[in-house]
């Protein structure tokens, strides 16, 4: 690419105005890092909390006003610059530069690559029609918002997280929601089958009409705008609104095509390092080796991940250098569920399910060869706090103590 | 407007204009107290907008729920005036509510 009349250069670049990027330019002037700071966001507005999303922002209880990271004065007095509805679109290592989709270009010593990723689309026919949305940001929301007022059928593609956390919220507003999912079960990438099991008769309880091993085979439409969801076993679901909750792809494109190593995102080392010099990537899509996954490279897609490799990046632009090896935790809203996992369930070999299911009130608990690895707690706060200990210890605990519930997860470290 | 007290982790205190339509998670994040984590957008999900409440006040909030009540438990620095100030909604009644941010875990 040409040479770009350089406009601004700032000691350290943020690319990404979420949870991780935010929480880097906090932190370093938390830790009185004196140099100056940018934060490039792709959205126009402030930086906010996603989670809330597909919770309490959809459902109407929390405005925008109560999801932002920090006042939109803060930045300004915290000398932290934003660079909000800007995009990079290209990585120049050598130069020390990022090139964005306005022609601009901005100068760092440091970058941080915390973009996160975007939404999976579908590849089907009518995947791009007026009424087929994503959550990801607080502009998808608004325009579902504005598209539900006038819709009663709402089919929901993707049982993952988003997905039944959507299907739960408008399932309460009245509407005939149904949840498409093409695996056998519901939350397979992220939890055991029992938890599936609970989670599907709980939507099933509530009127959602849940259906998995179901593959959609095409978006239908009626003058330009979708009106219905054809399955491949030739069911159509009419549909006023479609929302799509099918995962998200690593935003690291810029990175891989200066020549970051990565693939499934930017690989990183402990200290969040690319391998390209002075440029670190954290968040969604850093692909890091975690003791949690037995070692083994991955993302993590988290609020918990994202700031907690922010604060190892920016303890270490600081001279406090330190290796990321944060307890990854998670939380679910859904109706009156609420659910809180600690570790990660990969590569268990084991179940064991902790209480009763129709109490409403239990855990599952995963082994690897007799260690605990992870914990889904379901309104039951007392074992995901106590079940930390437990994933730190190295000690062989058995199937009868971890489902007797009159021992507490404690007295079992 | 009524007033909440803030005390930070190094002990200096600072008063803020406090808006009843907010949890005091919210006012002291809104008023640029960057020590708060508050993670989980205040949904009582982890535990990491823990303050110590002046005991004077302690009688005025609103009851403990379980869960709050466990996920301070988790912290090493739990004292009987705990609370996760993302549980306590502002009000008039709190003018002048005295809150220390506890310890990082």
């Amino acid at each position: 690419m040409e040479w770009p009349d350089m406009i601004e250069r700032y000691d350290i670049v943020i690319v990404g105005a979420g949870h991780g990027g935010t929480q880097a330019a906090i932190v370093l002037r938390q830790r009185r890092f004196a140099g100056s700071i940018a934060l490039i966001g792709d959205e126009v507005e402030v930086p906010y909390e996603r989670p809330p999303l597909s919770k309490e922002y959809l459902a109407g209880e929390k405005p925008l006003g109560h999801i932002l990271i920090r006042p939109e004065s803060f930045w300004g007095e915290r000398a932290i610059t934003l660079l909000l509805g800007r995009r990079v679109i290209a990585v120049e290592p050598e130069a020390h530069y990022v090139a964005l989709s306005d022609r601009t270009a901005i100068g760092y010593r440091t970058l941080i690559w915390a973009t996160g990723g975007r939404p999976r689309r579908l590849s089907c026919a009518g995947h791009e029609l007026k009424g087929v949305h994503v959550v990801r940001t607080r502009a998808d929301v608004d325009t579902i918002l504005e598209e539900l007022d006038g819709a009663s059928h709402v089919v929901v593609i993707g049982g993952g997280y988003i997905g039944l956390e959507v299907a739960a919220v408008l399932n309460k507003f009245g509407k005939s929601v149904v949840v498409i999912e093409a695996q056998p079960r519901v939350l397979s990438r992220v939890a055991g089958e029992p938890l599936s099991r609970f989670y599907e008769a709980e939507h099933r309880a509530r009127g959602v009409d849940l259906r998995t091993s179901a593959v959609v085979e095409c978006i239908e439409e009626r003058r330009g705008r979708v009106c219905g969801v054809r399955l491949a076993d030739g069911a159509v679901l009419p549909a006023d609104v479609v929302i799509v909750g099918v995962g998200i792809v690593p935003e690291a494109a810029p990175l891989l095509a200066a020549g970051a190593a990565g693939g499934n995102g930017a690989d990183v080392d402990p200290f969040c390092r690319t391998s390209l010099a002075d440029i670190y990537a954290i968040g969604d899509c850093a692909a890091h080796e975690s003791r949690y996954a037995h070692g083994a490279r991955i993302r993590l897609e988290s609020v918990q991940n994202a700031h907690d490799q922010a604060t190892v990046v920016a303890h270490g632009l600081t001279g406090h250098a330190e290796v990321y090896d944060a307890i990854p935790w998670f939380w679910s809203n859904q109706y009156d569920l609420r659910l809180q996992t600690i570790g990660l369930f990969i590569g268990h070999d084991d179940i064991v399910l902790r209480g009763r299911l129709e109490t409403r009130s239990f855990s599952i608990v995963y082994r690897h060869q007799g260690r605990v690895i992870a914990l889904d707690c379901v309104n039951a706060t007392k074992d995901y706090v106590q079940g930390r200990s437990l994933l730190r210890s190295s000690r062989s605990i058995g199937r009868e103590a971890l489902a007797d519930t009159s021992v507490p997860l404690k007295a079992l470290a | 407007m009524p007033k909440l007290y803030v005390t930070r982790r190094d002990g200096s205190e600072r008063a803020v204009e406090a808006d009843a339509n907010h949890s005091v998670m919210e006012i002291i994040r809104d008023n640029g107290f960057d020590e708060l984590l508050a993670l989980c957008s205040g949904s009582r999900s982890c535990g990491t907008c823990h303050v110590f409440v002046d005991p004077q006040f302690v009688d005025c909030l609103p009851p403990m729920s379980e869960e709050e009540n466990e996920l301070l438990h988790s912290s090493d620095h739990r004292r009987p005036n705990s609370r996760l100030a993302c549980q306590i909604p502002f009000s008039d009644a709190l003018d002048g509510l005295r809150v220390t941010i506890a310890l990082e875990d």
